[in-house]
């Protein structure tokens, strides 16, 4: 399978990982990448805070681009969340609101584009391989199983709010990634802040309030008992590694929990090296708990980390099986 | 001598926000709920997860436009501490596209003057420049501009965490630039405008 | 069956042009149409023709009857409001002149014209040609008579809650015999599963449990709990309701009600009905201890002995062998006259607010189930515990409105969760000394003594944070906190965000329509509004009626109230119920349908298109019948024959035809309006 891929410019340079790790399981996942030609930046939350229809047009030439490049596939994946929101979110506008769809292509047609709405399907990657791929295809291609392991997995806000086009189910209680983490064998531990905001650009305008929403992420981490996080968004991962440093030190802690992109815990069950992930680009290192799976740890079940039991009380209401059916 | 009291401020007397204000908050966001829909709830502050550093909470500043005290609006620090977290948009009970109008008065804010040395606006002015000129964003480029001018929390950590970056080769030093850059100026001249007017 | 009525010039027609005060005469130009019907109609036999500013007034039905008197009118026209409103009202002027009221026709210039529209000119020529189709129609109108049916004295009440069992009391002390079906196996309903009442604080079941045991007493409400409605047939008056015992697998006339059976029983089962998931029942039991009447069902699904054949400890040790494990649902047949659906309402399931930890954190319990754990004979015996059985809360949040005020779930307030919210702070406060915060959006304490009940609130302490609760999460971070949860919310007041630790939270749940809303309605033939509560004729003026004459509502089965409103609706609906009965016989209106046998193939096509069953077959004559009294004139049929047998009256082809030919007289579409 074939689609358009827009990889923005966090992905060539702080989340060079993301990039690698994708391209690394595009040929266990059956599918082909191929990038827009001559894409431009999406202007992240920047330059939407400055300008309205500019900032649309900014979005909508590399909409117009994916029409013109629309080759066996009209889908076009991001990886980065902001990215996936900016283009879905420009792209569902143009096709519900008349007047902002002309203005947007008179500015296109200042630089001889055009672009018709509904041409493209914006999607993101984890949307993309929880929903077309399935778990149970993933099930099959895991070669190394994670046995454990726990991983907590961190949506962060952009792929799951607003949702746009309603892909991921739920956007307070999502189980996609949890259940990806549970295909590889790994245990998924429920994270209570696991949709709670890292604080975006913050950390550039007052560091102060970013540390201790990194600071309050992590330490529910460390709770729980996870060995490391999973995260979809190249921000996310930003503020949680290479912040963490400082975090430790406003706070007086000493926090080691590393975060890594989910598609790189895919490919190490996929069997694929480490190296060819992009794991080591971590500035917290993901080594002393991916020592762990280098050992053979005692078969666990692959199922939720269970709350302490109650043996008495009063009785729970009855919930549907926590992340998915059996499979 | 005692002090003499100051004559006491008047209440205020602008009326409700002028037509053509909420029609230009209707505009922002190509939604239906809008700004006069508000019951003043709070999930939107309560959900906030930078709302101890605002001026005002969403709400206070949905209460503010309509009572028409627009400087007050246009002054506060709230739009810019928005993180895009979408959470209060998720959970207003009233569906207003509440990070939406947040986005729209920042551009508001920047546009008609207010908010200067405002380090969220310099970072978002530095970063739309580079993407004028490279048509993609340029991280060491923005960083070191931005912290020039908005020196950051903790010199020495992000001093490091820089270094450690550029050693793991997270950070290009040169930035990237796309072909088609003067197309893109030329959208965006043209984009500019077609911008709704204030 | 229309005679066609005499060339022009027969009739003596009278049309009157109401002002409606400046509602009609505001627009159109009451005058000119008065004169313009006068001198235009004249050849439709229009023989009078006046305007007056209140038709619907005494001295306005009194100008009509007079010209009817003395210029011996045959026909009225009246243009004025809707026939909604006053059609009664000019038929009765009629009538007391001594004229068929059938004879009298309104043409609606008012919701039709003057409400609508803005052009004066157009407006008028609208309703010139309005009252040119009255008066083409009503040439073809024939002289009717109502038909009048008995009532039958006896009435089913659907849902034994408190409403249900006001009106039963009040309709059986007047003399009548009443069926009251329940769902479940006692009556009761929610507020049996209550603990105090607002504001009085009176203990729920000390209140109702006497109502309950003059209902299982009395002589003449023949009781059938465990038992639904399956299908419903006939008209006002003269309904024929079908309902299905369910097999109780108890011989209920030898059961004594001693309880031995569900003491032996050894399976235990959660009660996710009466005790909302929160305790445990028996495979056989009575819902609660004062359940009416006594006899307890077994549940089929959670026996042992339906299971594997084995147990039957129940048969053992029943003294006098009441229990019947061949027992099979009975359907039966009750005629009645009128029904009263007091259906009651359903919680809102707070699995689908995730942010509020319903379901995955122990300590967030439901409004009912903190009633179920305050209320003395529940499964804590009133003790106000955490999940976990035995700790009280040393602080406790309850969250208002959820659920409820809210576009993605429900849009309505629910309107008994800020005094279910400030009773249970008191009941909190009572019980264990704990923290109390309140957490709502506006306080709604509106009726009698609801202001003083908050203020008592206030008094004994209680935070009260005007801020909707965002999330309620188990991430504490500091210490002390271990076990509690955050409650993260907006102190709108003080315009902060607050983040604060508690052992326990109750949410207030929204009431929502009984699941099966939609269907009972269709049973019945009334309308649910998009919510699903049941539709009242009238919001204001007739809350307890329905568009259905002979259906009855009330309670909370119109929409969320308390229980004084439910018990007044009660009350209401019997006193309507035992004015209809006292009469005797009623009068129906005469809209039918009849089928002309010289036209009828015989194919049979309305006969199942019939929503009302009114059509049947005469095999021997080979057509289809009608029957006037179950038919309710709704056109179906007249519209779906292929060989147009079937005329209906007061809606006849003539009549609609010549109702057209007389609107297409005016070309008031043609007229230009003065704004574009």
């Amino acid at each position: 399978m074939k689609y358009l891929f827009y990889p923005g410019c966090s992905l060539h340079s702080t989340s060079g990982a993301y990039l690698d790790s994708l391209r690394a399981i595009e040929e266990k996942l059956a599918v082909e990448f191929e990038e827009v030609g001559d894409w431009n930046c999406c202007g992240a939350n920047e330059y939407l805070s400055l300008h309205r229809i500019p900032s649309y047009a900014l979005v909508a030439r590399n909409l117009a681009l994916a029409e013109q490049q629309v080759n066996g596939t009209r889908t076009l994946v991001a990886a980065c969340s902001a990215c996936y929101l900016n283009l879905a979110k420009t792209e569902k506008y143009m096709r519900t609101d008349r007047a902002l769809d002309a203005r947007i292509n008179d500015a296109l047609a200042a630089g001889g584009m055009h672009y018709t709405p509904g041409s493209v399907q914006v999607r993101h990657i984890l949307d993309l391989i929880y929903n077309d791929l399935g778990v149970c295809k993933l099930k099959k291609l895991v070669s190394r199983p994670l046995e454990g392991l726990k991983v907590a997995a961190y949506y962060g806000c952009m792929v799951i709010r607003p949702d746009p086009d309603k892909r991921l189910r739920d956007p307070e209680n999502p189980t996609a990634l949890e259940e990806l983490i549970q295909a590889t064998g790994a245990e998924a531990i429920d994270f209570p802040l696991r949709t709670h905001c890292c604080s975006g650009h913050m950390p550039q305008i007052d560091a102060q309030v970013s540390f201790e929403l990194i600071r309050n992420l992590v330490a529910a981490a460390v709770k729980c008992g996870a060995d490391l996080l999973v995260t979809t968004c190249p921000l996310c991962q930003l503020n949680i590694d290479a912040y963490q440093d400082q975090v430790n030190k406003e706070y007086g802690m000493d926090y080691q929990m590393p975060i890594l992109f989910f598609t790189q815990l895919l490919g190490l069950a996929f069997g694929l090296d480490a190296r060819d992930l992009g794991i080591g680009k971590e500035i917290v290192s993901a080594a002393p708990a991916l020592a762990k799976i280098g050992v053979k740890a005692e078969p666990v079940t692959p199922e939720l980390r269970k709350r302490p039991p109650k043996a008495e009380g009063l009785p729970m209401p009855a919930m549907p099986k926590a992340f998915g059916d059996d499979l | 001598m005692p002090k003499v009291l100051q004559r006491p401020r008047r209440p205020t007397r602008t009326p409700e926000a002028p037509p053509h204000i909420i029609e230009y908050f209707r505009n922002i966001s190509p939604g239906l709920p809008q700004v006069e829909f508000c019951i003043q709830c709070g999930s939107c502050g309560g959900s906030c997860p930078t709302a101890e550093l605002m001026d005002h909470t969403p709400r206070q500043l949905f209460a503010l436009i309509r009572a028409g005290e627009l400087d007050e609006v246009l002054n506060s620090n709230t739009p810019w501490y928005c993180a895009s977290c979408y959470f209060c948009m998720v959970r207003c009970p009233q569906e207003i596209h509440i990070t939406d109008l947040m986005y729209g008065l920042k551009s508001m804010a920047a546009q008609s003057g207010h908010a200067h040395r405002n380090p969220a606006m310099d970072l978002s002015r530095i970063f739309a420049g580079f993407i004028e000129r490279y048509g993609r964003a340029y991280e060491l480029g923005i960083a070191s501009r931005h912290y020039l001018r908005h020196p950051p929390y903790n010199v020495f950590g992000t001093a490091r965490m820089g270094a450690n970056l550029l050693a793991k080769r997270r950070l290009n030093i040169k930035p990237e630039k796309i072909k088609g850059v003067s197309q893109l100026r030329k959208i965006l001249k043209r984009a500019k405008e077609l911008e709704t007017p204030l | 069956m229309t005679t066609t009525n005499a060339k022009n010039g027969d009739h003596r027609i009278g049309v009157y042009v109401c002002h409606c005060g400046s509602n009609i005469a505001g627009v159109v130009n009451v005058f000119e149409v008065a004169k313009w019907a006068q001198e235009n109609l004249a050849d439709q036999g229009v023989v009078v023709s006046k305007e007056y500013k209140f038709m619907c007034s005494s001295l306005g039905q009194k100008l009509i009857e007079e010209d009817i008197q003395k210029e011996k009118l045959d026909r009225v026209v009246v243009a004025a409001c809707s026939p909604h409103l006053h059609e009664k009202t000019f038929r009765g002027a009629a009538s007391r002149a001594g004229l068929n009221p059938y004879l009298c026709e309104m043409a609606s210039v008012r919701e039709q014209v003057s409400w609508v529209t803005e052009d004066h000119e157009l407006a008028t020529e609208k309703a010139k040609a309005m009252v040119s189709g009255a008066v083409a129609r009503v040439r073809e109108h024939e002289e009717l008579n109502r038909i009048r049916v008995p009532i039958n004295a006896s009435t089913l009440i659907v849902g034994g809650g408190i409403a249900g069992i006001q009106a039963a009391l009040e309709i059986a002390n007047s003399g009548f015999h009443v069926y009251l079906v329940e769902r479940e196996p006692s009556i009761g309903g929610h507020m049996a599963q209550f603990d105090k009442t607002f504001p009085t604080l009176d203990c729920a079941a000390c209140i109702l449990t006497p109502r309950m045991s003059e209902v299982g007493m009395h002589p003449n409400i023949e009781l059938l709990t465990w038992s639904e409605v399956e299908h419903v047939d006939g008209y006002l008056g003269n309904y024929t309701v079908t309902v299905r015992k369910k097999a109780r697998y108890v011989d209920t006339s030898l059961c004594t009600g001693c309880g031995v059976c569900w003491q032996k029983c050894p399976k235990k089962v959660i009660d996710d009905k009466f005790e909302v998931g929160l305790g445990y029942r028996k495979a056989i039991y009575t819902p609660f201890e004062q359940a009416v009447p006594r006899f307890p069902v077994l549940d089929k699904e959670n026996c042992i002995y339906f299971e594997k054949g084995t147990c039957k400890a129940c048969e053992k040790f029943c003294a006098v062998g009441a229990i019947k494990l061949d027992d099979q649902d009975e359907v039966i047949k009750l005629s009645v006259g009128n029904v009263i659906l007091a259906t009651g309402y359903d919680m809102f399931d707070a699995r689908r607010i995730p942010r509020y930890g319903y379901g995955r954190l122990p300590n967030v319990f439901t409004s009912l189930e903190f009633e179920r754990m305050c209320n003395a004979a529940g499964p804590t015996n009133g003790a106000v515990v955490l999940r976990d059985g035995k700790t009280a809360p040393k602080s406790v949040a309850i969250v208002h409105c959820v659920g409820s005020r809210d576009k993605k779930y429900n849009t309505y307030c629910s309107a008994i969760c800020c005094m279910q919210s400030l009773k249970f702070a008191h009941l909190v406060k009572e019980r264990t000394g704990a923290e109390v915060y309140n957490f709502y959006i506006d306080m709604r304490t509106a009726a009698k003594d609801y202001d003083e009940f908050y203020q008592k609130v206030l008094e004994e302490g209680a935070n009260l944070i005007r801020g909707r609760v965002a999330e309620v999460n188990d991430a504490t971070l500091f210490g002390g906190e271990e076990g509690k949860l955050l409650i993260q919310v907006e102190d709108t007041l003080i315009g902060k965000q607050r983040q604060i630790p508690v052992d326990m939270v109750i949410l207030a749940i929204a009431l929502e329509p009984r699941h099966d809303s939609a269907y009972v309605a269709r049973q019945f033939g009334i309308s649910t509004n998009s919510s699903g509560w049941f539709t009242e004729k009238h919001p204001k003026l007739d809350p307890v009626a329905t568009m259905t004459d002979g259906i009855f509502i009330a309670g909370c089965t119109s929409g969320p109230k308390d229980i004084p409103a439910s018990v007044a609706q009660g009350s209401a609906a019997a006193a309507r119920v035992v004015s209809y009965i006292e009469q005797k016989e009623l009068a129906l209106e005469p809209v039918r349908g009849s089928i002309v046998a010289e036209k009828c193939s015989g194919c049979r096509i309305c006969n199942g298109l019939c929503p009302f069953n009114a059509i049947s077959f005469d095999e021997e004559k080979y057509v289809s019948e009608i029957n006037q009294a179950l038919c309710q004139g709704c056109g179906t049929c007249v519209a779906a024959c292929p060989a147009g047998a079937i005329a209906g009256t007061v809606f006849s082809n003539q009549q609609v035809l010549a109702q057209i030919e007389g609107l297409m007289r005016v070309p008031f579409h043609e007229t230009q309006p003065a704004m574009a």
